[in-house]
């Protein structure tokens, strides 16, 4: 239980996938304008990534892993198809997202009319491919991968709805014209990067 | 001046990927702590956008418009494992610094972009020069973050010494900020604000 509890802990705050490993800035940076929005597309990304991480672990465990195919025939052992990963891992992004977005317009429209924009934005959202390689770069198991799927997704949403609310507040600053928009956000988030660094101390 | 060369040479200082269209800054920041792999990642972006961008400008008339994004994700991917099964055989070390930001380059926002606004309304030959263009706009920003990064945060340029260290008898105490990710987002901001002090027309209009 501990295990699963660090893995979370390190996930949200110390290896914040925005904030530490930069993963997801286009949407970062251009959907961080209001509050509200920022809500929609990160719980958008907690829900897509709380599905695809755990459906990548499995693909790559018993598709492409090197003598992953030896349960379907033994003669097939000796193959390793990770280098297909890339290829298979956007391809499952791609169909989930469909899939999600399909599912919502069907069963909870009221879900679908906030979140459906953001949605087609989330195929091509680096921080949702970056968990899905982490996941298998640090060769997690099926239960590790639920957890690190929802604590990482749930780590960029606190990041961008955090982002989001900070530049609110900016409105009402003056600040330097060269630096106004795009390159103070860097350095709000530059700042936030240091406080989420504070949290690396932390043992569990 | 011709088409050819503005599209060529406007995504360097005029239209820059990342300072000016917001495009493409994930790897940007997490690749640039040595000038080593920068410089690796930056000539994997350029190989990938010239070449995507010339591919699916090849097919842009065969693709049926609905499906055209999973299309230009399959040729994007493609191009993007044979990058890394390249690295992977001969620079293996670079590799796995870069680890998965390699495969990043699927959803690098540069490639994606480039392919949609530009090279599927125009002639193979073009979009290629358009694709390699944007990508060394990428590399430009890559190398510049890279340089303060490398010399400020461990006082070495490609891994030569250039600022003599404490811990060595020197005078130099380098810079943890720099190598962490902090230092990236203000370095990039920085960059921003002198690219637009230097060039007022980029300068954004404030937020009413």
């Amino acid at each position: 239980m501990e295990h699963y509890l660090s893995i979370a802990m390190t996930a949200i705050f110390v290896e914040n996938l925005a904030l530490a490993f930069f993963l997801g800035m286009c949407s970062f940076l251009a959907v961080s304008k209001q509050v509200e929005t920022a809500i929609g597309l990160g719980f958008a990304v907690l829900v897509v990534q709380t599905i695809t991480v755990p459906l990548n672990n499995l693909i790559f465990q018993y598709l492409l892993k090197e003598g992953a195919l030896a349960w379907i025939s033994p003669a097939l052992a000796s193959y390793d198809l990770t280098f297909l990963g890339f290829l298979t891992y956007i391809g499952t992004i791609a169909a989930v997202v469909q899939v999600v977005e399909m599912t919502l317009d069907r069963h909870v429209p009221a879900l679908y009319t906030t979140l459906g924009i953001f949605l087609p934005l989330i195929a091509v959202n680096c921080a949702i491919l970056g968990g899905s390689l982490f996941m298998v770069e640090r060769s997690y198991t099926l239960a590790e991968s639920v957890v690190y799927g929802l604590s990482s997704g749930a780590g960029w949403a606190l990041a961008i709805v955090a982002l989001a609310a900070i530049r609110e507040r900016m409105r009402y600053s003056n600040v330097p014209a060269g630096l106004r928009g795009l390159g103070i956000t860097f350095i709000i988030a530059g700042l936030m990067a240091i406080g989420f660094m504070a949290f690396a101390g932390i043992q569990l | 001046m011709s088409k050819a060369h503005d599209v060529l040479v406007d995504p360097l200082f005029n239209t820059n990927p990342i300072a000016l269209q917001v495009l493409g800054i994930c790897s940007a920041l997490a690749v640039t702590t040595r000038m080593q792999t920068a410089v690796v990642m930056a000539v994997a972006v350029i190989f990938v956008t010239g070449s995507s961008n010339f591919f699916v400008s090849l097919l842009r008339n065969r693709i049926p418009s609905n499906v055209r994004i999973i299309v230009q994700l399959t040729v994007i991917a493609s191009l993007v494992i044979v990058v890394d099964q390249v690295l992977k055989a001969y620079l293996f070390d670079v590799s796995r610094q870069l680890s998965v930001f390699v495969g990043l380059i699927i959803t690098n926002c540069i490639v994606m972009g480039r392919a949609e606004a530009f090279a599927m309304q125009n002639p193979p030959g073009l979009s290629f020069l358009d694709g390699v263009g944007n990508g060394f706009g990428y590399g430009l920003i890559l190398l510049g973050v890279g340089a303060f990064r490398e010399v400020l945060g461990a006082g070495s340029f490609f891994g030569w010494p250039v600022l003599a260290l404490v811990a060595d008898g020197g005078w130099y105490t380098p810079n943890g900020l720099m190598v962490l990710a902090p230092g990236a987002f203000f370095l990039i901001g920085l960059f921003i604000w002198a690219l637009r002090t230097w060039k007022p027309s980029q300068v954004e209009a404030p937020e009413a």
